[in-house]
């Protein structure tokens, strides 16, 4: 059984609406994943994604729960929880080597030039960006930004990787190749990585569990599908396993039917239970996080609807 | 290779328009005048130009004499109404310079401080609402009561003229730098001095330097006025005590470096300003 790195327990975000009401984005979310996981959080827009990530990054507060990171309850960001964000968010009047460099001598202030731009330099070498150091943000492509970004969160070797939609502004090519890159650094040093998309590819190609998220407001945790493709599938190949199309539906399918009809088709959901999925393996379901209650996961073959009668 | 021919074609333009102003105003002063015997020194320092039929108005020729010798002795000093050019300019760019430094040095870091306090943002915000129409020349009576030296007075005008737009631009800048720079710096974990420094201060570089620019310009309009109020020495005496002399030549020469001045001030901010501009 794996020991819970990140643990979010039952946090609620709510926003003053018109009138003196309030708007609740989501409450009572419950989440959990183990260290060196790949987790891909899909729902629609506005259901709460980002909000969840910003909480966990710290840059945000829950307005109930917690965040418990490694048996820590966390209070702001920290440079353990790097996080890729959406519009990569680089500071155009520093180059490429400048903005690493600010992430390595926030991380290391006690580091001299030499050292943090050594430092800086392996990274922007990692993401493949050797020799475009001196250019300005203003100067790059999308994808050359985006990298920028990666490098910058990477180098300050976090304990885990928040990711806001991080490849969704980038043509499939570029997409292809940053997702490989991404997939190798953090299977490499085992990084912990949460990543908001939209791409359900993307999701099946990188995650090892997918939480799907209902329509908000009121969002819920509707889901978690663990991914039944081997750890070393390779991006060409992802459509020709069994199981591929059977996860593919049953994702796609959420999004389109099942994430406006949850909440009211399934009236006993528990947030703190949440079913865990797994595709094509009916009856054969260890999950580490639910194993304390077996009688709440519902697991069914690849491409028939969940009963909620269960 | 079309921007260049363009910026010749351009230049070519202002000159022939130079060229015809001066010209228009050369043949307008001639006017009708039957035969001019008299300098046109002794004319005007007799002030009976008018009765001689002659324009009060000196031609380009006479200014460009008069700028020939104000030039070649900008710094002489015959007593308190008869000083340089140079030096005349020298007191006003000093002054203009101490108030609006002052200026700077309250303006960035109290813009911060309100930028980046949405507390103090609000409470100040009507004391600045209402201190900013305020005509910086009507804080003259009270600054000459209070001070009682017309010249620190002067500069205390220039000093409350040049605030306002630093204040307000720095306010503004640092307000309204990107979330998410701030969020970089967050998730950083970067402490709230090396932010101020090393993320809203770049941000908003572009925006307080185009409120310094606003500024000098501003500077530079009131210090005419303010020394034609206090007197004694600055360009804006000059004008007025030229006036006095009925030297029009002299007004007019006043006139043309008081505009290269504002130019060249303008410039070198200008220059600044595109230094600290960033591409996005
Ligand atoms: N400051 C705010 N005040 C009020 N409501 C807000 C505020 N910020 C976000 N919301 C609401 O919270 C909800 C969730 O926003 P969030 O940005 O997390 O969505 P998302 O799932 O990331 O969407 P997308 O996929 O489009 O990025 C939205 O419905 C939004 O209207
Ligand atoms: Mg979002």
């Amino acid at each position: 059984m794996t020991e819970k790195f990140i643990s979010i327990e039952g946090i609620a975000k709510r926003y003053p609406g018109t009138g003196g009401a309030t708007t609740t984005v989501f409450e009572n979310l419950w989440l959990s994943m183990a260290r060196g996981e790949f987790c891909c959080v899909i729902g629609h827009s506005g259901c709460g994604k980002t909000t969840v990530l910003n909480i966990l990054a710290g840059l945000d507060a829950p307005s109930e729960g917690a965040v418990i990171v490694d048996g820590q309850a966390i209070s702001g960001t920290s440079l353990d929880r790097a996080v890729i964000f959406q519009s990569h968010a680089l500071l155009p009047w520093r180059t490429v080597l400048g903005n690493v460099a600010y992430a390595v001598s926030s991380k290391w202030r006690r580091w001299d030039r030499a050292r943090v731009k050594a430092h800086a330099q392996t990274f922007i070498d990692l993401v493949g960006l050797t020799g475009s150091e001196h250019k300005r943000p203003s100067e790059l492509s999308g994808g050359m930004k985006q990298r920028v970004g990666i490098a910058r969160a990477l180098s300050i070797t976090p304990k885990m990787m928040l990711m806001d939609e991080p490849f969704s502004a980038l043509d499939a090519l570029t997409r292809g190749t940053l997702q490989d890159e991404v997939r190798r650094i953090c299977l490499e040093t085992g990084q912990t990585a949460f990543m908001i998309t939209h791409d359900v590819d993307e999701a099946i190609y990188l995650a090892d569990k997918i939480f799907l998220m209902t329509n908000g407001p009121g969002a819920v945790l509707a889901e978690v599908v663990e991914n039944p493709l081997p750890r070393d599938r390779g991006r060409t190949d992802l459509h020709r396993h069994p199981l591929y199309y059977a996860l593919r539906n049953h994702i796609i399918d959420f999004l389109v039917t099942r994430s406006k009809t949850f909440t009211a088709e399934t009236p006993g959901h528990d947030p703190r239970n949440v079913p865990v999925v797994h595709i094509g393996k009916p009856g054969l379901t260890i999950a580490s996080d639910a194993k304390s209650e077996p009688l709440n996961e519902t697991s069914w073959p690849g491409l028939s609807r969940p009963s909620t009668s269960s | 290779m079309t921007t260049t021919s363009l910026r010749l074609r351009a230049g070519l333009v202002s000159i022939v328009l130079l060229a015809a102003f001066l010209g228009v105003w050369h043949l307008a002063v001639r006017s009708t005048a039957p035969v001019a015997t008299m300098s046109p020194e002794y004319a005007k320092l007799m002030g009976l130009t008018a009765t001689q039929g002659k324009s009060a108005m000196p031609g380009p020729v006479d200014v460009a004499a008069k700028l020939w010798e104000h030039v070649r002795r900008p710094f002489y000093d015959n007593g308190p109404n008869d000083k340089g050019l140079g030096i005349q300019l020298g007191y006003s760019i000093a002054r203009v310079g101490t108030g609006y430094l002052l200026a700077v040095l309250v303006a960035i870091p109290l813009g911060f401080l309100i930028g980046m306090s949405p507390l103090l943002s609000q409470a100040l915000d009507p004391f600045i609402q209402l201190l900013k129409p305020i005509s910086p020349l009507a804080w003259m009576p009270l600054a000459l009561y209070t001070i009682k030296d017309s010249s620190i007075s002067a500069i205390f005008v220039i000093f409350i003229c040049s605030i306002w737009p630093m204040l307000l631009n720095t306010v503004f800048g640092v307000a309204s730098v990107r979330k998410e720079w701030i969020n970089v710096a967050r998730t950083l974990e970067v402490g709230t001095i090396r932010r101020a420094f090393t993320v809203i201060l770049p941000a908003a570089a572009p925006t307080i330097l185009t409120g310094m620019r606003i500024s000098i310009g501003i500077a530079w309009l009131v210090i005419v006025a303010a020394e034609m109020l206090v007197g004694g020495t600055g360009i804006g005496y000059f004008v007025w005590n030229e006036w006095n002399n009925l030297s029009i030549t002299n007004v007019i020469i006043a006139i043309l470096l008081i505009g290269i001045v504002g130019m060249l001030l303008d410039q070198i901010l200008a220059r600044f300003t595109r230094m600290v501009t960033f591409p996005e």
